[in-house]
């Protein structure tokens, strides 16, 4: 028999050869040299880093999946929750705002961080929430229906748009007033648009939204914006 | 009482979903850690599990206890992985091409903060394994997986795949054969 190839080498690692290969390389010096260098490579590589899990997980899946398993499945990622946050992070919002309006008087209880972290907790929340609406429009069918639930989510999202984004500026973060900016225009367009029964206003909002980029980079400043968020 | 699997979901089909929640918590910590690997992010893990086990529940009458009620879920589990997977794919390939202002854009945005225990070469691996585990093909990636992490073996991933033996053998080496090239400048893995 001729040598193995480096493909059946690698495999014998695995133990995914036949006997014959298997016989070979116990008798192939040559081969068995080879074989020991893959099997060194293949044991020193590095080990997959997966989260912990602790024993009360199981349970916890179990707990989320309860309430599911009678439900229909959803018509798509807008449903109530996309809808709820919006009151929390209005009162959040104003809340900032006013504490901004007078940053130069110390109020006592409350520290800086505690108020970063409220905005930038928001300010993720409504990202996400901003994320989900242009995938939405971004797969909506023209007729399929009329765009009543992004048109409501759009309308909301513009109030709070507008705080987070005067808020981001008057605080001088340029880059999250920017996007936030280029954000609000199309959640205005979405908002005040005809409804999604014409294909062409339709194909012009998902134009919109692919010019500059702006899915990606909701999704992006939305995960930074998180994390900045949870070190505070 | 204790259940064995196969009496647990006997029970489950026959619409008992306490049975049902028996085998959810025995699983959930197997079905995360091959959705985790498969996609190498924690939410689209979690939400694998729960659709993973939604699904379980639905084809429940599907499952003729033949095969182990673990192989089965992972099954399921990892075709659900991979359909996110090329999903996403789709989605990512259809909104590639970056503009330089948004390369600009992002270069300003982000200010990633190198911790210690990054630079230390076990964290070099690490953070050099995700990039080349993305570098391959979703089938390499998943028949890598499946066989050097998962340890499972080729005739199961050629059915998770829905490919023959060989090829599925095929993805595995290729798969080796490319990481170990892309671990080469930091771990002693170079072909
Ligand atoms: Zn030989």
């Amino acid at each position: 028999m001729t040598h193995l190839d480096e493909e059946q080498l690698t495999l014998a690692y695995y133990g995914e050869v036949d006997a014959e290969c298997m016989r070979h390389l116990e008798e192939c010096g040559e081969c068995r040299l080879r074989h020991e260098r893959i099997k060194t490579a293949l044991d020193n590589f590095p080990d997959f880093p997966v989260p912990e899990r602790n024993d009360a997980y199981g349970r916890e899946v179990w707990n989320r999946l309860l309430p599911q398993l009678a439900a229909k499945p959803r018509r798509s990622w807008l449903n109530w929750w996309t809808m709820t946050p919006v009151l929390a992070s209005l009162i959040a919002i104003a809340f900032f705002a006013g504490m901004l309006a007078q940053r130069n008087r110390q109020i006592p209880g409350i520290s800086a961080e505690a108020r970063e972290r409220v905005l930038l907790m928001a300010m993720s929340d409504h990202l996400e929430r901003s994320e989900i609406l242009l995938v939405e429009l971004a797969h909506a069918v023209p007729g399929e229906n009329e765009l009543k639930m992004e048109r409501a989510l759009a309308r909301s999202l513009v109030t709070e748009n507008r705080l987070l984004r005067e808020t981001a500026r008057s605080a001088g973060d340029e880059p999250r007033a920017a996007l936030l900016d280029d954000l609000e225009r199309v959640l205005v367009a979405v908002a005040n648009g005809p409804a999604g029964e014409n294909p062409a206003d339709l194909d012009a909002l998902k134009a919109r939204i692919q010019s500059n980029d702006l899915l990606f980079k909701v999704r992006v400043m939305s995960a930074n914006t998180l994390q900045e968020g949870r070190k505070l | 009482m204790e259940w064995t699997d196969s009496a647990a979901a006997e029970q489950a089909r026959q619409g008992d979903q306490r049975a049902f929640g028996v085998l959810v918590e025995r699983h959930s910590r197997s079905v995360f850690r091959l959705a985790f690997r498969m996609t190498q992010n924690e939410q689209d893990a979690e939400d694998l599990v729960q659709e993973t086990f939604l699904k379980a529940y639905k084809q429940l009458h599907r499952f003729d206890g033949r095969s182990a009620f673990g192989t089965w879920l992972y099954r399921i589990a990892a075709n659900c992985s991979l359909d996110l997977i090329r999903a996403r794919k789709n989605r990512r390939e259809r909104q590639t091409t970056l503009t330089s202002e948004t390369t600009d854009w992002l270069d300003r945005v982000a200010a990633p903060d190198p911790s210690p225990e990054r630079l230390a070469r076990s964290g070099q691996v690490a953070s050099l394994l995700k990039p080349a585990l993305a570098q391959l093909t979703e089938l390499e990636r998943t028949a890598f997986v499946l066989r050097h992490y998962e340890g499972r073996g080729i005739e199961e991933i050629a059915g998770v795949l829905g490919v023959q033996t060989n090829a599925a053998k095929h993805s595995v080496f290729r798969a080796v054969q490319k990481l170990r090239r892309a671990l080469e400048p930091v771990a002693q893995v170079a072909p």
